[in-house]
């Protein structure tokens, strides 16, 4: 099925523009201009992508990104897991993203632990018309009476709070003093705002600068001994365990992790990063605001890294012991040898399966660039990506590092254009969400979910590179996908697919 | 190392490894964790009557609330019409999470468009957002109708659809005889049942009653068929297919409205097909010459009944039938409406459903259950509970309200099984956390979030209601209907006789009651 392999790379290339040429057709004149700056073709040794981002949603189009709110309170402060998150105005929203992000976590939940019940004011009318601050205190009220080992709160802004003109940084500092300096984080994310998830990653890493960070005390925190070795993971979500299979390698190498932002992680790790020797970022999206803040108030640098698949690993694992002594370069040696075995014996088992078969992706702040390198571990090749909420910089990153020549590329893509450009380049595989699961699926493409792992993880890691491999294989290979056709109507379509 | 080529270890296992084990516990320091006899005297104070008292207390916070908003259901009725795009107006987020919402719990595509407002809008209105936004829909994906409702962003800025609406068509962005209804659904009103009914009453409204001001109101002239419409259900697939061959069977002329059975139903064949079946926009105009239109479901169409009947049917609304009590009432009232005898297949049909109760009746009989859902559903549930001898103890619905709750009462108060029982309207499953412990059952009968109640009270989860995250396809086999009646109360078996076995699997302690044949 592989178009790539047998074609060469100006032949694809004309083949892609064709193809962005023909899906501006469907639309009026002027979105028709507004789409053609998000849909490229790579060209090899240019130092972005050549296409527009982080810019407005067309109306109407199907766009696949989500909010503000979706971006601080499902991403950067959800999993949060020591503290009470109150998604604050009507109760969708929360009830939507109930749970449904898979920040795995280990405590007590709704005794010490909150991240998978759903906080809401569930407004009403007369909380629109009033406005909601007076039931927002007496919401703070409750949440300290019924939970009360909670370590903190934050307020996830709904859309109406901004339009109401609710007070709630004015609620928060009235409620922290009453109860003796509690951190109470009001958070401005509500989903009108930008464009996309992405300002929501930005206004939640400010509201950590200026309500955590801000509100340090000189002494008492850290309550452990610093070392020369403490890192912090920062844009790690630990879906399905990401964090976990990270942060096991970094232990190995010799480095002390002494904070997880935000997967499995606890407001104590958050005020405890400036002691950081060095923030390792992950999602660069989501977490580089946090991450070049700290560099200018504590003077920590930071280092980009990259987890998914052997090559990758391999790489960062030395790029993150550049930045200490011997030890834990030797360290970073030593992990890197422990793992060649298991690596060895997955690549055996499975690139054989998986060799020369195409991948499209399309997913959020860092995947669509990060895992290429997991599937080129394994022999396949990534044809066609782009970014939901993606900025010139993450554009900037997958030219310069990852994608191959003549790659199509497609910002803020919609339902319409991803159909067009997978019904034209048959990949063998869709890497992207929930909701365009089932739309390729039923085209007989096999799929995976790349923000949710398909309820399988952790993807990071030695260890989850095991896992991304098996699941890679077990949706390509699939029996299922060579039954699509009902008998009697295969030989049809064969003939349909030879006049073509 | 745990991990390996040869058997892969997932999230599932992984973690359980030693390794892991040992890193997870040396991360704690660096969390600064409460003391765990702390933890563990407040997880048995949660526990406690007085706790609950405080818990039932709350005015203002809710925890894990058993609904969702107004465009929820706006979207699942409208994906019910041939062709039809739903387009929800003002924030873009929201339609994101209505199509993760109904894939997750159908897996299937849920198609819907957002007039994606942002801070421009929000000063200036999103009159331009519509404009574009129908346009661009009309174009690119070639619905027959575009069904408009709004998110609560649009709402407390206050854009007027209708005037939205006839502007966008005089600037062209549709032709001027293009279908689009539209309904407000603000959020902050009323749940997800709401949103339906809004939503079909505006479509209903858009066909009879004059396309807003562009065509003539239709007049009525009354022929014998039946509307049905379902309400926003979770087994919608299989419920409405059902409800059509009972039609069918007894050879009744009818219209089912919002028939998004098809649609959230489509093969795996190599083609994805954005729109399918659902009721046609002729058969939805012409419904207004019915005899009579029933709704499954009265909760959720109170508006749209109300609408109805102004128009001259006769309405009749049912609670979530499930049973035999409940599907007889909705065949002698399929009868008596259409005139039509109740054919033989319907009384065998109903007949294996009594012969099947009657073989099973000893074991559910005197369990007691709690149930939440919505509110129509609660009532169904708790219906066929009764005629099992079962006995509801707690019937929560987060958006069920005063009228709800005295219907259900009264329904209670009819039965011996039922004196037992206590209803709670606005109730969140934070509460019922509450009164499973002070009060417990023996299964609790509630969604997917119903399994950390389960987790944490022990309590065995029966899933019947929506969402359903964790379990596939149920939504697919009917739970209305002899037959959907028969399905559910082997969902209620099988949990039960789970249990039992669990009760009595250990070996060498309890050999005895661990029985083949029960």
């Amino acid at each position: 099925m592989s178009l790539a392999t047998t074609q060469s790379i100006a032949e694809i290339r004309a083949r892609n523009k064709e193809l962005i040429e023909e899906v501006l057709k469907v639309y009026p004149e002027k979105t028709a201009k507004r789409r053609a700056k998000h849909l490229n073709v790579h060209q090899a040794g240019k130092s972005d992508c050549g296409v527009k981002s982080n810019i407005k949603s067309i109306p109407g189009v199907m766009t696949i990104r989500g909010c503000a709110y979706a971006g601080s309170k499902g991403v950067v402060w959800g999993p949060i897991k020591d503290m009470v998150h109150i998604s604050h105005g009507p109760v969708g929203c929360g009830q939507y993203s109930w749970g449904s992000r898979r920040n795995y976590y280990v405590g007590t939940t709704g005794i010490d632990s909150f991240v998978t019940l759903q906080f809401t004011s569930d407004f009403q009318e007369k909380d629109i018309v009033f406005g909601g601050d007076k039931k927002l205190d007496k919401i703070l009220d409750e949440i300290q009476e019924l939970f009360p080992l909670n370590n903190g709160i934050t307020i996830q802004s709904e859309c109406p709070i901004g339009l109401i003109g609710d007070d709630i940084e004015a609620v928060s500092r009235a409620k922290s003093k009453e109860y003796g300096g509690k951190t109470i984080v009001p958070v401005r994310c509500e989903g009108f705002r930008g464009v996309s998830q992405s300002l929501g990653h930005h206004i939640a890493n400010d509201a950590v600068r200026d309500w955590i960070f801000g509100h340090l005390e000189g002494d008492g925190k850290p309550k452990f001994e610093p070392t020369p070795y403490d890192v912090a993971i920062i844009g790690d979500y630990n879906i399905g365990g990401d964090a976990w299979s990270s942060r096991i390698l970094l232990e190995e190498m010799g480095l002390r992790v002494i904070a997880q932002w935000s997967g499995d992680g606890s407001l104590a790790e958050l005020e405890a990063t400036p002691k950081a020797k060095l923030n390792i970022l992950h999602c660069y999206r989501s977490m580089n605001y946090i991450s070049r803040h700290m560099e200018e108030k504590f003077g920590i640098p930071w280092c980009e890294y990259n987890f998914f698949g052997p090559s990758k690993i391999a790489e960062s694992l030395r790029r993150i012991a550049g930045y200490f002594d011997d030890k834990i370069k030797e360290g970073a040696e030593r992990v890197i040898e422990k793992y060649e075995p298991l690596v060895n014996a997955v690549i055996a088992k499975y690139r054989p399966r998986l060799e020369g078969k195409t991948v499209m992706l399309y997913v959020g702040g860092l995947r669509p660039r990060h895992v290429i390198g997991a599937y080129e571990d394994l022999g396949m090749e990534v044809i066609g990506t782009g970014y939901e909420f993606g900025h010139n910089d993450d554009y900037q990153r997958t030219a310069q590092h990852y994608v191959k020549d003549s790659t199509l590329i497609y910002d803020d893509v919609n339902g319409y254009e991803f159909e067009r450009f997978v019904e034209k380049l048959q990949p063998d595989l869709v890497g992207s969400g929930i909701k365009e699961k089932y739309v390729f699926q039923k085209m007989g493409v096999p799929f995976r979910q790349m923000h949710s792992w398909d309820y399988s993880g952790p993807y990071h890691g030695y260890d989850g590179f095991a896992i991304f491999a098996r699941d890679m294989d077990m949706a390509v290979n699939s029996p299922v996908w060579k039954k699509t056709k009902a008998p009697w109507k295969e030989a049809s379509s064969a003939k349909l697919q030879a006049a073509e | 190392m745990a991990q390996s080529a040869e058997h892969v270890l997932d999230h599932v296992e992984l973690f359980r490894d030693p390794e892991y084990q040992q890193m997870l516990a040396k991360k704690k320091i660096f969390e600064n964790p409460r003391d765990p006899a702390e933890v563990e005297r407040i997880k048995e104070w949660t526990k406690t009557a007085e706790y609950r008292e405080k818990n039932f207390a709350r005015e203002a916070l809710a925890v894990n609330p058993a609904k969702a908003c107004q465009p929820l259901g706006a979207v699942f009725a409208s994906v019910g019409f041939e062709r039809t795009l739903p387009f929800v107006h003002g924030s873009q987020g929201c339609v994101a999470y209505y199509r993760s919402h109904l894939s997750r719990h159908f897996k299937e595509p849920s198609s819907c468009v957002s007039s994606s407002m942002t801070e421009d809008a929000a000063v200036f209105g999103g009159l331009n957002n519509m404009t574009d936004g129908l346009a661009n829909s009309y174009n690119m994906y070639k619905p027959k109708m575009i069904a408009v409702s709004t998110t609560c962003m649009a709402e407390v800025i206050g854009d007027d659809l209708n005037a939205f609406i006839k502007t966008s068509k005089e600037k062209g962005s549709v032709p001027a005889d293009f279908d689009v209804p539209f309904a407000h659904t603000p959020a902050f009103v009323g749940s997800h049942i709401t949103g339906y009914d809004n939503a079909l009453k505006g479509i209903l409204e858009h066909f009879w009653d004059g396309k807003a001001g562009t065509a003539p109101k239709l007049e009525r002239k009354p022929n014998g068929a039946i509307n049905i419409i379902g309400g926003f259900d979770g087994y919608t697939v299989g419920n409405l297919r059902e409800i059509k061959r009972i039609l069918e069977l007894m050879a009744i002329d009818h219209t089912v409205l919002a028939d998004n059975s098809e649609v959230f139903d489509t093969p795996t064949d190599g083609e994805f097909r954005m729109y399918e079946g659902g009721t046609t926009l002729e058969d939805a105009a012409n419904a207004i010459h019915a005899k009579a239109t029933i709704s499954m479901q009265q909760w959720c169409t109170e508006k749209t009944l109300t609408f109805v009947a102004e128009h001259g049917q006769d309405i009749v609304s049912f609670n979530y039938p499930v049973g035999l009590s409940a599907t007889d009432d909705f065949i002698v009232a399929l009868s008596r409406i259409s005139g039509k005898e109740i054919p033989e297949q319907l009384a065998r049909e109903r007949g294996r459903l009594v012969d099947a109760i009657a073989d099973s009746s000893a074991h559910v009989h005197g369990k007691k259950f709690a149930i939440y859902g919505d509110p129509d559903l609660c009532y169904g549930l708790a219906a066929f509970l009764l005629e099992l001898g079962a006995e509801p103890i707690h019937v929560l619905s987060t958006n069920g309200n005063k009228a709800w709750q005295e219907k259900m009462q009264a329904l209670l108060a009819s039965s011996p099984f039922g004196q037992g029982c206590q209803v709670y309207p606005g109730r969140d499953l934070w509460h019922m956390r509450s009164l499973l412990f002070t009060e417990p059952v023996d299964f609790l009968i509630g969604n997917t979030y119903g399994k950390y109640l389960e987790r944490d009270t022990g309590t065995p989860l029966i899933r019947i209601g929506f969402p359903i995250f964790d379990r596939h396809h149920h939504h697919r086999s009917p739970v209305w209907g002899y037959q959907g009646g028969l399905n559910v109360l082997v969902k209620i078996l099988d949990k039960i006789f789970d249990e039992i076995d669990k009760k009595t699997n250990v070996l060498g302690k309890t050999d005895y009651s661990f029985d083949i044949i029960r």
